[in-house]
């Protein structure tokens, strides 16, 4: 297993090179096929993690590398990242079919570059040392910039360069709360401080670390108010970035919250988690609020963004292992559905040439598959009960409440009335879209049907939102058990 | 008196100056040579500093205070560090000097061995007087370097202003090593450091009251002096427009050996001679200073419109990263030993990583202008077209200086000096690195996004072979700094 784990990592990275030298050498299109094929290979491989399971973590490989700094090459694959790794695998293979098969300017570069994003989520996913993890989070900043300044829209280059700060701040932030760590714990095993409540740090050293980490990684999630960075990068972004960044960047930022800040501070996460609960609800609110109002459809997908993470941030803050699974569900279920909205609204953006809902309307006249499945995406997102959305956030209201404090259950009841505002604005943004009058825009579609190469990107993620709608057990048991021993330490 | 005088221990140091003299020998007999020459003889430094290394610690020039010379292993890296950049730098002039109003080459190439040999010396230097005269030696031959180009005002220009600002920064520190000599009685670092250390108790030399403000102003003025050579605020204004004014290999040497030559000085004299003083005061200073440093250079290198003046703040500002560590005495306590050799090899890895990514940005510079200057930075527009390997390696030794994946020597050198500082409990410096790291990121996109916009695919010009040559060793030396840092960080420890 071991070398399975290195080659989950190390596939994507080798075919990025491949692609990069292929297109060195004038071979476009073989080098975006070999892409393609490194990165179904790194789909099988990720998936294959799973064959052993029994410990835990299921399996680790660890070899030093800077003993001085701390950092060990270590990883591993357990039930809190196998999910998010598949994902990440997943959503990797589709983006780069997708830019084969669509004319895409240089596409064996963009390619080559999703494969390096992909290299390093995975390794962020599966570090389990905390320098590793820091300097896998830093892998994926210039590729993804890179794709955002190189193929985004008119504006891209003021939200690529948004995108990158913001991001690098957050960065060096989890830095300075990393090393507080490693320096007071004298080690950056991610699993032996987990497991000894914090590596010996006092609660007020905890406290700093667990703020440095957190306020870091909530800028990746992106928690309000640190998520200003996010609507500009999405709308400025070429499909395929938009559908990286939301279906696996932001998932950095909380899944990181949930190994690294509240795994080794978890004295530092119990105080503070109230404040994380409320800025969570606020964002589930203040998210729900501008979407009502917005105008564009790739802005308004973006913002839904930021609410979702919300839920997801609100499960994490309660810190109970209903919490917290609830998290990673919605993690991946934000994943497979807002993925597939960025998809769509490509798609729409495409044919239309606008993401102005004013000139939108009619779709489903014009173009009755494309806006089917918008409205299937839409329901799904909105949480409707039997789809994926549901369960992550009715389970985060739940864990909310099972905190059984005030404060805690006025939270949840605030979360509830979100998440009727989430139905308001997908159904508001539907009328507007789908339904209604034929808008200009949508009147001067040429070709309203979708490509085969489209029906190969959308159905799997379509049916990764039914089937875990469905049947949620299937990722939540994993999940839960895992959660349980990152808990132990918050519990004492 | 007379002394035994070790001439093995001096070996690096007779063949840098032999070096000099037969660089213009060459000139003068055979002048296809010269080029050989100097590069042989700097080879032959290098490979003397590391067969000195291998006999052990060898001293000599000893009084009964202690030894001016001692060659050891940190001495032996320095020399061969210096040897490698000179020789570096020398491959990197060809095209300088290659053209029509180019620099002499057999001077030019003289006055570099000569600065070798003063950064030879001062690795082995320890005591305030000989690292004075070595660091002198290191920065005269570059006043005329800097002046080189020929009908060119601003390269006057510039070796005037860096002549004015080097003589005076000089006579400030022989000014505080004067008073220190005063004060205690010697200039020889280990006694100076037993002076400081208070009242003899083992009935060793006097001890000096410390709490003498002349003693504090002694150390400030050694330690100011020596700021000026790395440019450090407030004594940064020199550095634009002198590496604007001189040909681009000199504005490499000056942003990679020069600076060096400071670094090392700065780290013998505060953590050899004056360690005993280094308390919260002295800890403040460097913080603040470091602090001002980075951030004065990142917030003018912001407004650069011309790559060298944008690259010379840029390097005033991982001056300001350089000497952060320096800045956790502010919270010494205790057993100060541990924390200044978590300070050294914080600085002293810091300094490689940084040098190693200098040289690879200048070299791709020297690559793309051949012997013109570096010129605005638009010019540089649609590089990734016309040479898609120099933009990769150009990208690479940005990212690195940003501290940024793939250039993974800069983000190691980030992650060290955030480590020394958290060990030393600096927490706000730590921060303040991390935001102004942010704020250097904005001006290394800036550079690198106009690198590969635009462009048609035309046929570059012809890189010459000691260019890329050079180019290439720099950037796989920094690719392995980057993958195995820990080379690094042992040969420093």
């Amino acid at each position: 297993m071991n070398a399975l784990l290195i080659a989950v990592v190390a596939v994507p990275a080798l075919g990025a090179g491949a692609a990069a030298v292929l297109g060195y050498l004038k071979k476009e299109r073989a080098a975006a096929i070999a892409g393609t094929a490194f990165a179904a290979l790194g789909l099988v491989l990720a998936a294959l993690l799973a064959l052993d399971h029994s410990g835990a973590p299921w399996s680790r490989v660890r070899t030093e590398w800077v003993p001085l700094l701390h950092l060990d090459f270590d990883l591993g694959v357990d039930g809190v990242s196998y999910p998010l790794v598949v994902l990440s695998g997943l959503l990797t293979l589709l983006c780069c079919a997708f830019t084969v098969w669509k004319k895409t300017d240089r596409p064996h570069l963009l390619i080559a570059l999703l494969l390096i994003v992909d290299a390093g989520m995975l390794g962020v996913f599966l570090s389990l040392n905390l320098v590793l993890f820091f300097v896998f989070f830093e892998v994926v900043l210039l590729p993804m910039f890179a794709i955002i300044a190189g193929w985004g829209g008119a504006n891209r280059r003021h939200a690529a360069v948004k995108f990158a700060l913001y991001t690098l701040l957050g960065s060096l932030l989890l830095l300075v709360g990393i090393f507080v760590v490693v320096t007071g714990a004298e080690t950056g095993d991610i699993i032996a401080i987990t497991a000894s409540g914090g590596g010996g740090l006092s609660r007020n050293t905890q406290l700093l670390a667990f703020v440095l980490l957190a306020v870091g990684l909530a800028i990746k999630a992106p928690l309000w108010p640190l998520h200003s960075w996010l609507p500009d990068a999405h709308t400025e972004a070429p499909t395929v970035g938009s559908v990286i960044l939301a279906g696996v960047l932001l998932k950095m930022g909380t899944y990181g919250l949930i190994r690294v800040a509240v795994g080794v501070a978890p004295e530092g996460a119990s105080r503070a988690a109230l404040v994380l609960g409320v800025l969570a609800v606020v964002a589930i609110l203040v998210a729900g609020l501008v979407c009502l109002a917005q105008t564009e459809l790739k802005r308004l997908i973006a913002y839904s963004s930021v609410g979702h993470m919300g839920f997801v941030l609100l499960g994490i803050a309660t810190l109970t292992p209903a919490g917290l699974t609830a998290a990673l569900l919605g993690n991946i279920a934000h994943g497979l559905i807002t993925g597939l909205l960025f998809f769509l609204a490509g798609a729409v953006k495409d044919r239309a040439h606008t993401g102005e809902l004013a000139r939108l309307g009619g779709l489903r006249e014009v173009a009755p598959g494309l806006s089917g499945l918008l409205g299937f995406t839409a329901l799904a997102s909105l949480g409707l009960p039997g789809l994926a959305g549901f369960w992550g956030e009715a389970f985060a209201v739940y864990a909310a409440i099972q905190r059984h404090q005030a404060l805690w259950t006025v939270l949840a009841v605030l979360a509830a009335i979100g998440a009727a505002l989430a139905a308001a604005y997908l159904l508001r943004m539907l009328r507007l879209v789908t339904h209604g009058g034929t808008g200009e825009a949508v009147a001067a579609i040429a070709r309203p049907g979708l490509a085969r190469y489209e029906w190969a990107s959308y159905t799997p993620l379509a049916a990764g939102a039914l089937v875990l709608g469905l049947a949620p057990f299937l990722v939540q048991a994993p999940i839960a058990e895992a959660v349980t021993g990152i808990l132990q330490a918050v519990a004492r | 008196m007379t002394q035994a005088i070790d001439n093995v221990a001096l070996l690096p140091a007779y063949l840098a100056a032999g070096t000099a003299v037969l660089v213009l020998l060459a000139d003068l007999l055979l002048p296809r040579l010269t080029y050989a020459a100097a590069a042989l003889g700097t080879i032959g430094v290098g490979a003397a500093a590391i067969w000195v290394g291998t006999l052990g610690t060898r001293q000599t020039f000893c009084l009964a205070d202690g030894c001016s010379f001692v060659a050891d292993d940190t001495g032996a890296l320095i020399a061969v560090v210096f040897s490698a950049l000179t020789l570096g730098v020398i491959g990197l002039s060809v095209p300088a000097l290659r053209a029509p109003d180019g620099p002499p080459r057999g001077e030019y190439l003289f006055l570099l061995a000569c600065s070798l040999a003063g950064g030879v010396v001062l690795g082995y230097a320890r005591d305030l007087i000989t690292i004075v005269v070595a660091l002198e030696t290191l920065t005269l031959p570059l006043y005329a370097l800097v002046g080189f180009r020929r009908r060119a005002v601003a390269s006057a220009e510039a070796s005037v202003d860096f002549l004015v600002v080097s003589v005076v920064s000089s006579a400030v520190t022989l000014m505080g090593a004067a008073l220190l000599y005063a004060l205690t009685g010697t200039v020889h670092l280990t006694k100076l450091r037993e002076a400081l250390s208070g009242p003899a108790t083992d009935g060793g030399p006097q001890g000096v009251d410390t709490s003498l403000p002349l003693v504090s102003v002694a150390a400030v003025l050694v330690l100011v002096g020596i700021a000026f050579k790395i440019a450090a605020v407030p004594f940064h204004a020199w550095a634009p427009a002198t590496y604007e004014g001189a040909p681009l290999p000199v504005a490499a040497y000056l942003s990679t050996a020069s600076k060096v030559g400071g670094v090392i000085a700065l780290l013998a004299v505060a953590l050899g001679g004056l360690r005993p003083i280094l308390d919260g005061t002295a800890g403040v200073l460097f913080a603040v200073v470091a602090v001002a440093t980075m951030t004065v250079g990142n917030l003018a290198a912001l407004r650069q419109t011309r790559m060298v003046r944008l690259l010379a703040f840029s390097s005033i500002a991982q001056a300001g990263y350089l000497l952060a560590p320096l800045g956790v005495f502010v919270y010494a306590t205790g057993n100060i030993g541990d924390t200044a050799n978590t300070v050294m090899t914080a600085v002293l890895a810091y300094t490689v990583f940084y040098v190693l990514l200098e040289i690879t940005v200048f070299g791709v510079l020297i690559a793309v202008r051949g012997g013109a200057q570096g010129g605005p930075i638009s010019e540089y527009a649609g590089l990734a077209r016309r040479s898609p390997i120099l933009a990769g390696v150009f990208v690479l030794a940005l990212a690195g200086l940003a501290g940024l994946p793939p250039g993974l020597a800069g983000l190691f050198a980030k992650v060290t000096v955030v480590d020394a500082l958290l060990k030393g409990n600096a927490v706000w410096i730590a921060v303040a690195v991390a935001v102004n790291a942010v704020i250097g990121l904005v001006y290394y996109v800036r550079v690198a996004s106009v690198v590969v916009r635009g462009g048609t695919p035309e046929q570059a010009a012809r890189v010459p072979w000691p260019v890329g040559l050079v180019l290439a060793a720099a950037t796989i030396a920094a690719l392995v700094a980057g993958v195995a840092p820990q080379w690094v960080l042992a040969a420093v420890g």
